[in-house]
């Protein structure tokens, strides 16, 4: 049963016609903070996911200025210990992990399968105020303390440090049920809601992901749970789990955060390699290639994802036979990523490819999870990884997965569903030269961050030899050329909701069912039954050249007209 | 003054991260080749479908692009022979890749028979290696041509034991010993990085390898361990502070580290956490030394580990003579 805010205050009441949107159909505070809509809790998710990443972005604009030269720059040992544990803590738990399935995909999901809104909509009301709450725990801990552990927690430096550790960890706690919340909702969505005719086979390729993404969100999550849970226990009551002083094994927590921690890894990335089937396939107007391979990949991926914990252990003194398992996994894992890619560019062949800025950035999630993905390759190796483990490399490989693979993707799928989000078009040019700033910049940050891995220069130093200056200089400028570039963003997107062209239903001309009602969506998402065409059917679409988008053939209408009537 | 070129100055210039190739560090243990073409092979086939998807894309994007006439053509949307092909080729390279890298990591795990064995201790923020004769260095000197086992224990949090260009690095885990092993190929001085990440001298905690020629290694080994009996109490005093990591968090000119200053420390009335206050005399550097924690000074952390145990009464003395010598050579 699925109910939409009528049962709660709403200041303005008007009655629903198809020209009311979800954005304007009530307004007020409380019209936002207790609704029930999926698309406005999209929307706030949205607000809150891009808070933390402008936080986030400028504590690392910040460890990039320190690191502009070796020795003291700009700041003290601690407060860069402080900077970056906060820098890698609040991209990860406040942005990363929740941006695409809680923002793009709270928004999308119900719509995609002609639903009005999701399962559980209390629930998912209550996941974003978990979130808040969560967020402003662990930015608590700014008043309180800092934190300068490194967002790994590992013990016994955790337990023994006398910055604000238990805050940080509750906040962490409290994130997950937020993360639960939104899997336990998607999933059953996608079981229950879909709509009349779509099959499992029928479903795009986002949806897919969205289903694995969650099957990891309610197995993982519980286990990062009980780590913190121990962990007080033993703070609190002096059981030695972690602690070698109390008998415990400071490599047991290693264990259990990673168990976590790697499938929040395919948490982040999954997702995001949904919005790229869905770009890809859109603006190449071709139905996606392999879309069986690619649906059973994330699936794979998600479930494999569980076994590979221990190559973040390969030094830590793990028995070489958990080591060698742990290294053949992870190779196994590599297979169904590097199917996705080949798919993805197959499906462009023979296509007919428009380069506006969600291609551009899912050109760019090509280049960037590639590179991302390959050098997990020489990670994932046992005797190399003796030498890479703890240096740039690192640090250099997850960021191209974290930022090059989801952020691009983010970044893509937000200028994809704009339009239909707030009925606006943004400035496609800016928008454009913005994806190849950040496309170079990016790259410049990064791609040296691998010499200097290879050449040792460890991770989280604050100090480095002089040797290593020139990795870090040019790495600081592709930094503020990224920064940049995120303010170019900002600024057109806030522009086009000013004074934006008013956007079609599909300016696109994407075939998901999300792209057949208004933009911006009614409040109930459709006002008749959208008509049920392949998730990348683009035949049954055409140009109008009056409404500067892209409509269904008359015919493919007529056809879903007689199915309505049978069905009436 | 950056304390890292100090350090440098001080033990000799690590020529490693400079010399070597593009990617790679200088090439200084029997294992180090090996890792090395493990890197180059991945490396290759990685840079080979690199090239190939992003070609590819770019042939599909110039050739397919829109433009006025030009329409999308059906093609299949999916072909079984295709997809198993590029599934299957890529899971033999990877079992390839996986075979390599479990045959060097045996080889790195592994040491052989004959191992000189050295004791690391690993606490915040120094290193310090213990030879067989008793003598504890903060440098690790080896001699060349010799595998050298090293027992890793860790005083406080976790730390990791890491040569760059011996391509080895092991955690150091309070409360277990890890054990890594090597055999230096080519004499000279290499950087140890502390790689797992310990706190505010974190990026700090450097030390030197030094691979010595085997005929020199002992005699140098003796003349080293005798330092105690041969020099003057002040001057092995100084050799203490230096190889026992003092200087990691006390400097010598005045400025604050994570500790108070020697400089001017010896007569000096230091005031504590508490209160009070004391005129800085033997009784007071002793105490500091066994039982830091008694009193702390004004304005620092007290996170200073205990030596009770590991510096010996006399060690302790040529300390104390060390840090009174400070105030006289002072202008």
């Amino acid at each position: 049963m699925t109910t939409v805010d009528a049962s709660l205050p709403q200041p303005v009441q008007r009655p629903a016609s198809d020209s009311e949107n979800y954005l304007t159909h009530a307004h007020g505070f409380l019209s936002w903070a207790f609704t029930l809509d999926h698309k406005r809790i999209g929307v706030m998710y949205l607000a809150s996911t891009l808070a933390a990443f402008l936080l986030g972005g400028m504590l690392a604009m910040l460890i990039r200025t320190e690191l502009l030269t070796p020795g003291q720059t700009v700041m003290d040992a601690d407060t860069y210990n402080n900077v970056f544990t906060l820098h890698g803590a609040v991209l990860i738990f406040l942005f990363l992990i929740p941006v695409i399935p809680a923002a793009l995909g709270n928004f999308v999901l119900p719509m995609m399968l002609g639903a009005k809104d999701v399962a559980f909509p209390r629930m998912n009301l209550l996941s974003y105020w978990i979130y808040a709450t969560g967020a402003i725990m662990l930015l608590g801990v700014l008043l309180t303390g800092g934190l300068d552990t490194g967002w790994t927690f590992y013990t016994p430096y955790s337990t023994t440090t006398n910055t604000s550790v238990g805050l940080a960890m509750l906040a962490v706690f409290v994130l997950g049920f937020g993360n639960i919340f939104t899997g336990v909702n998607f999933i059953t969505t996608i079981h229950k809601l879909r709509a009349p005719g779509q099959t499992w086979s029928k479903l795009p390729l986002f949806i897919w992901a969205q289903y694995a993404t969650s099957v990891i969100q309610i197995l993982a999550t519980p286990v990062l749970g009980i780590t913190v849970l121990l962990i007080f226990v033993e703070r609190t009551m002096g059981i030695g789990i972690f602690d070698p002083n109390l008998g415990g094994d400071p490599v047991l927590f290693q264990h259990f955060f990673w168990f976590y921690s790697h499938p929040a890894v395919y948490i982040m990335v999954l997702p995001a390699m949904g919005v790229i089937s869905e770009l890809i396939a859109t603006f190449s107007r071709k139905p996606i290639f392999g879309y069986k391979a690619i649906a059973g990949s994330s699936l794979a991926i998600a479930i494999i994802g569980f076994f590979v914990w221990g190559h973040h252990m390969f030094t830590s003194g793990q028995s070489t036979l958990a080591g060698t398992i742990f290294s053949f996994l992870t190779y196994a894992v590599a297979i169904p990523s590097a199917i996705k890619v080949f798919n993805w560019v197959a499906t462009m062949y023979k296509g007919s490819i428009r380069l506006d800025a969600p291609m551009i950035y899912a050109l760019s999630f090509l280049w960037l999870f590639g590179i991302g993905g390959l050098t997990g390759l020489f990670l994932g190796n046992l005797g190399v990884d003796l030498h890479l483990h703890d240096t740039y490399f690192v640090v250099a490989h997850f960021h191209y997965v974290m930022v090059g693979g989801t952020l691009a993707a983010f970044l893509g799928g937000l200028h994809f569903w704009w339009p239909k989000m707030f009925g606006r078009m943004y400035n496609e040019k800016l928008a454009r030269v913005a994806a190849l700033m950040v496309f170079v910049g990016f790259n410049l940050t990064f791609f040296v961050q691998f010499i200097a891995g290879t050449k040792g220069m460890p991770r989280r130093y604050f100090n480095y030899l002089p040797e290593f200056t020139i990795y870090h200089q040019i790495s600081s400028i592709g930094a503020f050329l990224t920064g940049l570039a995120f303010f170019v963003i900002l600024y057109y997107l806030v522009v086009s909701l000013i004074k934006g062209r008013p956007a079609p239903a599909n300016p696109w001309g994407a075939a998901s069912l999300d792209w057949q009602t208004t933009s911006p969506p009614h409040p109930h998402n459709f006002t008749s039954d959208p008509v049920l065409i392949g998730p990348y059917e683009y035949s049954a679409l055409m140009w109008n050249e009056e409404i500067g988008g892209y409509v269904l053939r008359p015919e493919v209408a007529a056809r879903a007209g007689h199915g309505q009537e049978a069905q009436a | 003054m950056n304390w890292l070129s100090m350090v440098a100055a001080a033990s000799g210039e690590a020529t490693d991260i400079k010399g070597g190739t593009f990617w790679m560090p200088a090439s200084a243990s029997t294992t180090a080749p090996e890792v090395d073409f493990v890197f180059y092979f991945i490396f290759a086939i990685s840079a080979f479908f690199f090239a190939l998807i992003i070609g590819l894309t770019l042939l599909f994007v110039i050739r397919y692009r829109a433009r006025p006439g030009h329409h999308e053509q059906p093609s299949p949307s999916h072909n079984l022979a295709l997809e198993l092909t590029w599934s299957i080729i890529p899971s033999i390279l990877v079992l390839v890749m996986f075979w390599y890298g479990f045959k060097t990591f045996m080889d790195q795990y592994n040491p052989p028979a004959n191992a000189y064995e050295v004791l690391v201790t690993a606490q915040k923020w120094n290193w310090s290696f213990e030879y067989p004769n008793g003598y504890i260095d903060k440098d690790l000197h080896v001699p060349l041509g010799r595998p050298v086992r090293l027992v890793l224990s860790s005083q406080d949090v976790i730390h990791s034991f890491f040569v760059p260009a011996f391509r080895v690095k092991k955690d150091v885990v309070p409360g277990r010993y890890n054990k890594v092993w090597f055999e230096a190929t080519k004499p000279g001085t290499y950087t140890v990085f502390c790689t797992e990440y310990c706190g505010t001298g974190h990026s700090d905690m450097l030390a030197h390898v030094i691979v010595h020629p085997p005929e020199e290694f002992e005699a140098w080994l003796e003349k080293a361990a005798n330092f105690l009996d041969t020099l003057p109490p002040a001057e092995a005093g100084r050799m203490l502070f230096e190889q026992r990591g003092c200087g990691q968090c006390h400097s010598l000119d005045g400025s604050p580290r994570v500790g108070p200053s020697f400089k001017g420390l010896w007569g000096r009335t230091e005031k504590f956490t508490d209160g009070s206050e004391i005129t800085a005399d033997e009784n007071y550097i002793r105490e500091s030394i066994v039982n830091p924690q008694a009193k702390v000074v004004a304005g620092f952390e007290p996170v200073m580990p205990t030596y009770a145990g590991r510096l010996k009464d006399k060690e302790i003395t040529y300390i104390i003579e060390y840090i009174k010598s400070l105030d006289k050579e002072q202008p």
